[in-house]
């Protein structure tokens, strides 16, 4: 087994696996860009060492910087988490090179599966269910007009090495796609530096399910249950749970044979997820394979039973999966919210700062994986993601209620977080009766919110009063803590609000009396 | 102790003693049952005739929160002896708008220059943070007086960025 493992990653993922290698007797290694000198992941490592300014290009992308970290510290493996480098096949080559173990899959699977266009091939050989239409990139206009035509409108375009929607386009009718096709392109290759656009169906509101996989270096493939992502904004996941309110036990052996088959037939090691598009009628198809833990994989762990970090590592370590298929049972049920530092009353804006106040939930049934803590201040330069919630419990509506509770627990200031909107799911008809798909966040989001209105005239009323005592009460029991301390320090001088504190200026009557 | 406290519009007259032990408080005029004590900083564990409340404060750059469960009360606290706090009361409806950086982030680009003419909820300046580029919208119809924000700099919560009048 491993005696040192480098973490190439940040935020809650990096505090995750530091977890995991602390349960092993694994020592740790965090790597830290300038502003993250005091995140979570370096205070909780055995060892931590800078790899440069803010910009993950010059940081956390930096594969000589992190490989030097590897050498100086003698780690024997690194763990990429999910992001930043985690399914770059270049950098696990530059692992093997240098003689660290990349605990992931081989950089031969990441590149077979890392182009969309080279997984339908992929497929097509093997005999998966994908999404009709073409696994090359399209030569011209035309050749997208015969296929489409084929097919049926509406079609999707799609760039080979597209990810969150860049480089996609949905085409309704014939005259649309060639323009469509032509901004496909100059964007996949503003985007990705790689042109190439293919076309496939496009399935209207379907719902995005995925099944994770495990392979071991021993040729054991065994799938483990599948998670139900439909909840999205703007291609990014939300709300994830397991199992999917619509997959029945038929459905999953099927969907679990079908992964375990795209897994092989990529020569696929180490943790993997498989993602479907579902239809209406439950046809699925394969969509993608992604090469690394997912953010959501805690729910595939708590109905399961299983640590996939764990596994990860002793797969990594040449061991043999401990279990067989006939082993594995989904129990209960798992709801994680992914909360981010975003303001839901305006229009999502990201919403990074000093955390001034921080209670959190936990109790019966409840995992908090999170990379913050009271006082941190989370830097603007990374993807929002602050921490995940998740439910556990025999089944999906005890699960609805014990997040509810969680979230009543959980209150944050100083930054705003989308808690509210989880509120909002959790207590909506269709979410309750498992009806969803992709466009389900947007039509639930295009309502009226109904908490806005859930307060009677009288009840606001009540309340304003206890806050009004509550205001004398803070005035009376804490004169000494001055609004403008609970500001961001470094900016009082631009806040003229927190400079004629009026509690600061009724400490200092009140000193004087 | 006598304070003046404004929430959601409303004024109210708060007046606390402390007397053997025990809070003496009017709301209004009407005496309160109340006690309270501070747990931790910013958390009130406030009990009304036994009835049992814990708020939370928290102060964003322009405005005083509390929170009473999931409901969000901006309040202002008023000491009516002081002159001082009574003359920030005076309304700004009117009159030139600040437009200020809601979050901490970088400044991408500018959207209109300088004496330009903008409507309510046009975009005034682009300032990106968390790989999300945002639009700053201007908060009424109006011309553009100063564009302070600059591209390539970064920006806190409270910076104004622009005036619109």
């Amino acid at each position: 087994m491993f005696k040192k493992i480098l973490i190439a990653n940040r935020g809650e993922i990096a505090v995750r696996v530091m977890r995991a290698c602390r349960e092993m007797g694994i020592a740790t290694v965090a790597v830290y860009s300038d502003v993250d000198r005091a995140s979570l992941h370096v205070r909780t490592s055995d060892e931590a060492y800078p790899i440069g300014p803010a910009p993950a290009a010059e940081s956390y992308l930096r594969i000589d910087k992190i490989l030097d970290v590897a050498k100086r510290s003698g780690a024997d493996a690194i763990h990429p988490g999910y992001g930043f480098l985690s399914e770059n096949a270049k950098f696990a080559q530059a692992c093997a090179d240098a003689g660290v173990i990349f605990i992931g899959p081989t950089p031969h699977s990441m590149n077979l599966m890392g182009s969309k266009t080279s997984a339908r091939q992929q497929m097509e050989k093997a005999g998966i269910p994908f999404v009709p239409g073409t696994s090359r990139g399209l030569a011209s206009a035309e050749e997208g007009e015969q296929v489409a035509e084929r097919i049926g409108y509406p079609v999707m375009l799609k760039a080979a090495a597209g990810g969150g929607g860049k480089g996609m386009r949905l085409v309704h009718a014939r005259q649309e796609l060639r323009s469509s096709l032509e901004s496909a392109q100059s964007e996949a290759q503003r985007s990705f530096g790689d042109g190439e656009v293919y076309i496939e169906k496009a399935i209207i509101n379907p719902r995005h399910i995925e099944m994770q996989v495990l392979a071991d270096e021993h040729g054991n493939t065994v799938w483990l249950g599948e998670r139900e992502c439909s909840i999205q904004r703007r291609h990014q996941k939300v709300l994830e749970e397991a199992p999917s309110p619509m997959v029945d036990p038929d459905m999953r052996r099927r969907m679990g044979e079908v992964a375990v088959k795209v897994a092989q037939a990529a020569h696929y090691t180490n943790a993997g997820t498989i993602e479907f598009l579902v239809d209406q009628h439950k046809n699925f198809f394969f969509l993608e394979m992604n090469t690394r833990l997912q953010v959501e994989h805690p729910v595939t762990e708590l109905t399961t039973g299983l640590d996939l970090v764990h596994l990860q590592i002793r797969i990594a370590a040449g061991e043999k999966l401990p279990f067989a298929q006939s082993d594995i049972q989904i129990r209960g049920h798992a709801i994680e919210c992914r909360i981010y530092a975003e303001d839901p009353d305006n229009n999502y804006f990201p919403s990074p700062g000093k955390i001034t106040l921080l209670l959190q939930p936990s109790g019966p049934g409840i995992r908090r994986d999170s990379g913050m803590y009271e006082g941190w201040n989370v830097p603007m330069d990374y993807d929002p993601l602050l921490a995940k919630l998740i439910g556990y419990a025999s089944d999906r509506p005890q699960a609805i209620m014990r997040l509810e509770r969680a979230l009543d627990e959980y209150f944050m200031a100083g930054i705003k977080t989308n808690i509210s909107l989880f509120r909002r799911i959790l207590g909506d008809t269709d979410f309750r009766a498992g009806k969803l798909d992709t466009g389900y966040l947007d039509r639930l989001l295009a309502k009226a919110n109904p908490a806005a209105a859930s307060l009677s005239s009288n009840e606001r009323k009540e309340l304003e009063k206890i806050a009004a005592i509550a205001a004398g009460m803070f005035a009376v029991l804490d004169p000494a803590t001055s609004a403008s301390k609970n500001g961001n320090a470094a900016n009082e001088s631009a806040i003229p609000a927190a400079r004629t504190s009026n509690w600061k200026q009724t400490g200092r009557t009140e000193a004087l009396r | 102790m006598v304070y003046e406290i404004i929430v959601g519009g409303q004024s109210h007259r708060f007046e606390l003693e402390r007397s053997s032990g025990r809070w003496e408080c009017r709301l209004d005029g009407k005496t309160v049952n109340v006690d309270a004590v501070i747990p931790r900083p910013d958390v009130l564990s406030l009990l009304i005739d036994g009835r049992a409340y814990e708020i939370k404060r928290e102060q964003t750059a322009t405005d005083l929160h509390l929170w009473v469960g999931k409901a969000c009360f901006a309040v202002e606290l008023r000491d009516p002896r002081s002159l001082r706090s009574r003359q920030k009361s005076a309304g700004d409806e009117k009159g030139p708008k600040k437009i200020v950086a809601p979050m901490p982030g970088r400044v991408v680009r500018l959207l209109v220059a300088e004496k330009s003419e903008v409507e309510a909820g046009q975009g005034i300046v682009v300032v990106e943070a968390m790989k999300m580029q945002n639009e700053i919208k201007s908060p009424k119809k109006g011309v553009v007086k100063k564009i302070s924000a600059v591209p390539g700099t970064t920006v806190n919560p409270g910076d104004v960025l622009a005036i619109v009048e």
